[in-house]
């Protein structure tokens, strides 16, 4: 919260289970009372516990705000070195169906069936926001990513729905690619990849690759976006539990989720001079987390990138 | 002479002659040897080989592996077959009678890239060869070819793949208007069987680890039927490591570090999905090798990539995967030594850059490319 001294976010509150009246499972009600009013949240990692009754605080945010889009910039950080240089996508995965619907059956002793849902209007409303996002975002191209020479009518319902789209979006070039030559190409030449939209599973495997691509979760940013406005930007990495508290920290992904927050809220000249600020203080070398290959503090990482941001003012 | 040597002969005759067009010339215009006289599995201390050339470049690729093979002096002789869908009676279709029963006479196949016909009205050839043969295990051997530049120089690992089940069964419905449901479905049996084969394939090829790649935190039940199968099978095989991750953790991880990976063990769609990742980290699909393991002994093994009608013909082709899957072949049949000398001469004119295929960054021709390994596994000898 250092760096936001110019803006006033009061995103203060917590997110723990609690369970409310007729036994469901849900956020605190004051969390979500706050979301509902500022419709914009930045969302550090949540420890997810193992049999403690209730399921995920990730998923419990995700159905609360119907997190539909799943959204994630991969950029190449400069003076971070990975086997890539130039990786420059996004990443948009449809988050409510697909593969993730929960339903399985054992059918007989021995044989099990997962089932994965896909409608025609979760597909829409995905494709829709992924030619949304390149248009305000400045991309050139969307890919569906797919398997509908294998899943006709699941995939191949997504594809069309994505299809349809493309028609009211003249201005964005439309591609298909099947997952597997995605995989193949991408690795040998992510280059070639602008927006990538796809199902949950699909979009689950990509994000994880393409964060890979750039150097891993602790320097990818991301950001979920829900119906009515919501829009939840948070950090993918763990909670660390063995370094808490210790200022080693490496607040990077927290903090380019922040960015892209700032970008959302058309605060383009801020989201603009941290990010700047951050990647010159990567690509500087001087004073870098340990995870990036220094052995500087949190706090003295954060110093520095504060230190760029008010000398560019 | 016996049928197939005799077209080796044939071939060779027309080599030389500079007939480099062998298409004009496939085994069924050859003419054969009698039935009775070709010969059986081990004849000679010479096991046989069922051939299937396939569509496209498939052709070229597959004379440069025999000419590789017999500069080599390798104890093969080929039985070389088509693959065309043909419908039985009843309108089934399948795979032609003389085929299979080649196939299932010598249990061990190579085999060129099919054209997949659209439109066609017939399943895939590769789908038919799978079912005909139960084709179980794909198994992809990943390894980092030096002289052929990728972002990554260490990769040494094998995926390998269910490929009868899971998100592949085929079976979808409309459950209303605009809401579709695809089956996944897992059993006991594959599972069991994909596990097993993934750690004896470990201790038949000296490797340390066997890693079960699923979302079982996800898909519980399906996942989680495919872990406990792998978790079961690895106490049989106490002396290989065994470890479980994520899909999306080896993905993540794969592209930072590859070189912490082994053998790897998932369910179809995972399996498509990673054996083209890796395919990916080495070069791509023409130069990775692929093999399919079916019940009953029958092994396929085949290059990955497709016909090339471009270049079909024209002498351009890079022979790589489909003379490495040759080279995992031999070592399916116990001829390490034959295997590891052919390797080597293909990896050395690779890493040599002085012979390479378009596609390799150079400017032979196929069978140029070819000779020059040719000379390299005879100075090997």
């Amino acid at each position: 919260l250092k760096l936001f001294t110019t803006l006033r976010d009061d995103l203060q509150g917590n997110v723990t289970a609690i369970k409310g009246p007729g036994g469901k499972w849900m956020i605190p009600p004051d969390a979500k009372e706050s979301m509902d009013q500022s419709k914009i949240g930045l969302k550090g990692p949540l420890k997810t516990p193992i049999a403690a009754g209730h399921p995920s605080m990730n998923l419990l945010l995700r159905k609360t705000f119907d997190l539909y889009a799943n959204v994630r910039p991969c950029v190449s950080i400069e003076g971070y070195k990975t086997p890539y240089t130039d990786v420059n996508l996004v990443t948009i995965r449809e988050n409510t169906e697909g593969e993730y619907s929960g339903i399985e059956h054992v059918i007989v002793d021995g044989v099990v069936q997962s089932i994965k849902l896909i409608t025609e209007d979760a597909s829409r409303r995905i494709a829709e926001y992924a030619f949304e996002y390149a248009r305000n975002n400045q991309r050139s191209s969307v890919t569906a990513v797919h398997k509908a020479n294998i899943m006709r009518m699941s995939d191949g319902l997504f594809l069309r729905k994505c299809r349809e789209v493309a028609e009211t979006y003249k201005d964005i070039k439309f591609t298909e690619m099947y997952l597997d030559t995605v995989c193949l190409n991408m690795v040998q030449d992510p280059t070639q990849f602008d927006v990538l939209v796809m199902p949950n599973l699909y979009g689950d495997i990509l994000s994880d690759l393409c964060a890979g691509l750039i150097g891993g979760l602790g320097v990818t940013p991301s950001g979920n976006i829900g119906a009515n406005g919501v829009a939840i930007f948070e950090s993918v990495h763990g909670t660390a539990p063995d370094i808490a508290g210790l200022d080693m920290a490496n607040p990077t992904a927290l903090l380019l989720s922040a960015v892209m927050m700032l970008r959302h809220m058309g605060l383009h000249e801020y989201g603009k001079k941290i990010e700047t600020a951050c990647f010159d203080t990567i690509r500087d070398k001087k004073v870098l987390t340990k995870d990036l290959g220094g052995n500087s503090k949190c706090s003295e990482f954060t110093a520095d990138i504060c230190r760029r941001v008010v000398d560019m003012d």
